[in-house]
């Protein structure tokens, strides 16, 4: 068991490739990171930087064909989770980890009713009663503020809003008490006001129950305001990983800070917003170089030839750059040596 | 630059508030709403009511009033000819014994009428049903394992569906002849049901190949449901909509079946009848006694309109983007 370090979570040398006609596309190569319990660690990235299919590989979710966990090692609580069989690792679904998905509007089942859905988790997992069970999910729906819980359990869910929704998907996930909770988007689809309600509501019950939380999202605010640790991925592998506070205030990395600089602060004058030029590479043709190259304002020519080497800039601070230790240096990293 | 946390905060108020309760209407409601709208589809519905409970029932009721059932033959009755015309009495005279007048044997028109609707309809819902049940399970497991199992699934339907399948029927029929009227009648369910499920395959498969990449199906997954549960709880319910309106299409072509094959020689045999056999009793009277084809042709046929304007009513009412008008 991991309880001395408190890890929940490790993910080691993680790569899931998948087989299309083009090639193989590595959309997660070589993760590795680990969660404490009670944390919340955020992954931030463009669409396509592998941020999902690293969640999805996690509780081996990946479609296959094409997709394929070609090497790694998922340790949930001292136990390799690609190593289990099929029968146990859908025992740990839903019951020990759980997921929330980007868009509510579509990953409810249209033909059930909210109180049939909720009360398939705890029949499948605790045992419950048809009794007990509807019993749990009102007092669920109740928890994630759904007014009128008794009655609005008989609903479908064409009948709830976006953000009721949400809320349902968010009852669902937690209502066998998860130890990890992975929130894949979870306010994408949804307006910002219902946004803000949505995150509250994750951080109010996370405090309340414990769980450890991955929240993949591509807004930088969202991860500010929520998470410990952020990991930034692009291209399938990490290029920077630290915590929040340092992340935010002393970035040492030429994409992570092209990231910040795109985010519009509404305190500066009206102008042009920053974008970071050019787009993700093909997955499928790599070249050899770093992969971010093309695109990077600090780019040399050391960066189209050699893959760059993962620095450690801080006892939790990593960079993928052949120059993160000026780049931390720039954002004011004064212990850099 | 750098995001304020504190945005986030903005709104306090984890609890929504919203209007008053909203009772819950399960989109079946809302289709049979719908469903009541549309003039046709009521008038099939009654029609086919009316029908189904009038076979049911009629026999009973006819030989309470009247002493007839469907086979029964008059045996003090010399007579040459023993086929009257409707609400005609053995003299030539008016009478209420025979609505529908009498066959060449002399049996009661109406009570053989309504004992083939029995049959036939029996033949129609039983083979339909036969179909559902293999061709939902048989195109939903194809379509969401996929992959080689739903190839070679698949291929096998192509290959079923290439047999020019009244000729299976009969050949089917022919070997297994059964000496009872029964035992013709369970062989015809068993042609009828293994040939009519493949089109229902194919439309379930399509279905679920559509749904299984939607996220509810991966919501269940990620909660750890079975594969065995993912397809009959959550993606057969979803495909119900276009299952039914097939359903509903496929009774009446099974009983134009039917009746094409009793017509031929090779369905219901007498003393049972179907609105199939009927007719091909009757046209051989064509020109003299008209009456034994026109009851149990126009009956059939009005059931047939009926349950094809139900089937219309139902594909508008449980798919409203579809609809043309």
């Amino acid at each position: 068991m991991n309880e001395k370090d408190g890890n929940l979570l490790e993910v080691k040398d993680l790569r899931t490739y998948f087989e299309t006609d083009d090639g193989i596309v590595k959309a997660v190569d070589g993760i590795s990171f680990q969660l404490k319990r009670g944390e919340t660690l955020g992954i931030v990235g463009e669409s396509g930087s592998g941020k999902s299919v690293t969640n999805l590989a996690i509780i081996r979710l990946i479609p296959d064909p094409p997709g394929k966990i070609v090497s790694g090692e998922v340790i949930f609580n001292g136990q390799d989770l690609l190593l289990l069989n099929k029968e146990a690792i859908r025992k740990i679904r839903g019951r020990r980890i759980a997921m929330i998905f980007q868009d509510p509007m579509t990953s409810l089942n249209p033909f059930l009713k909210i109180s049939k859905q909720l009360m398939e988790m705890t029949q499948l997992h605790l045992g419950h009663t048809k009794a007990q069970a509807h019993a749990h999910a009102i007092k669920m729906l109740e928890t994630v503020g759904i007014p009128d819980a008794r009655a609005r359990a008989d609903n479908y869910p064409h009948e709830f809003s976006g953000g009721m929704r949400q809320r349902v998907m968010i009852a669902m996930a937690l209502s066998c008490e998860p130890e990890l909770l992975i929130a894949d988007e979870p306010t994408t689809a949804l307006d910002v006001t219902i946004q803000a309600q949505i995150l509250e509501l994750i951080k109010k019950l996370k405090q309340e129950t414990g769980t450890s939380v991955i929240l993949i999202t591509h807004d930088l605010g969202v991860v500010a305001g929520m998470t410990d640790h952020v990991i930034v991925m692009y291209a399938g592998k990490i290029f920077e990983q630290a915590k929040t506070s340092e992340l935010f205030s002393l970035p040492g990395n030429p994409y992570t800070k092209g990231l910040l600089r795109s985010v519009p602060d509404p305190t500066a004058e009206q102008g042009k917003l920053y974008q970071i030029p050019g787009l993700p590479p093909d997955v499928a043709h790599m070249k050899p170089g770093c992969p971010f190259a093309p695109r990077c304002e600090k780019v040399q020519e050391i960066c189209h030839r050699e893959f760059p080497p993962f620095v450690q800039l801080n006892a939790d601070h990593y960079s993928l750059c052949h120059f993160a230790r000026e780049v931390y240096a720039e954002s004011g990293g004064g212990r850099a040596s | 630059m750098t995001p304020d946390p504190n945005l986030l905060h903005a709104t306090p108020e984890t609890a929504i508030t919203e209007g008053e309760f909203v009772r819950g209407t399960s989109l079946w409601r809302d289709a049979w709403r719908r469903l009541l709208k549309n003039k046709l589809a009521v008038f099939g519905l009654v029609v086919v009511a009316l029908i189904t409970i009038s076979s049911l029932i009629g026999p009973t009721v006819i030989k309470r009033a009247t002493g007839f059932t469907p086979d029964y033959i008059p045996t003090n009755d010399t007579s040459l000819i023993k086929s009257f015309p409707p609400f005609t009495g053995p003299n030539g005279e008016f009478s209420w014994t025979h609505p529908m007048g009498t066959d060449n044997a002399g049996r009661d028109q109406l009570a053989r009428v309504l004992q083939g609707g029995q049959i036939s309809l029996f033949v129609g819902i039983i083979s339909t049903f036969v179909s559902l049940l293999i061709g939902v399970s048989y195109g939903a497991i194809a379509g969401y394992v996929g992959g080689r199992l739903d190839n070679i699934m698949m291929r096998l339907v192509d290959v079923l569906y290439s047999l020019p399948y009244v000729i299976v029927v009969i050949v089917l029929l022919s070997m297994f002849r059964s000496q009872t009227a029964r035992g013709q009648l369970v062989l015809l369910f068993v042609a009828l049901g293994s040939v009519s499920w493949l089109t229902m395959a194919r439309i379930v498969r399509g279905q679920v190949l559509s749904l299984k990449n939607q996220e509810f199906v991966m919501a269940a997954k990620a909660t750890g449901v079975s594969t065995p549960r993912i397809i009959f709880r959550h993606l057969v319910p979803n495909t119900l909509g276009p299952v039914i309106v097939y359903a509903t299409l496929t009774i009446p072509q099974i009983m134009l079946t039917e009746a094409f094959l009793s017509f031929l020689g090779f369905g219901v045999q007498a003393p049972l009848a179907s609105w199939g056999s009927l007719a091909s009793d009757g046209i051989q009277n064509i020109a003299i006694f008209p009456w034994q084809l026109i009851f149990p042709g126009v009956t059939m046929a009005l059931t047939l309109f009926s349950l094809n304007f139900l089937g219309d009513g139902l594909r508008d009412a449980l798919d409203p983007q579809m609809r043309t008008t």
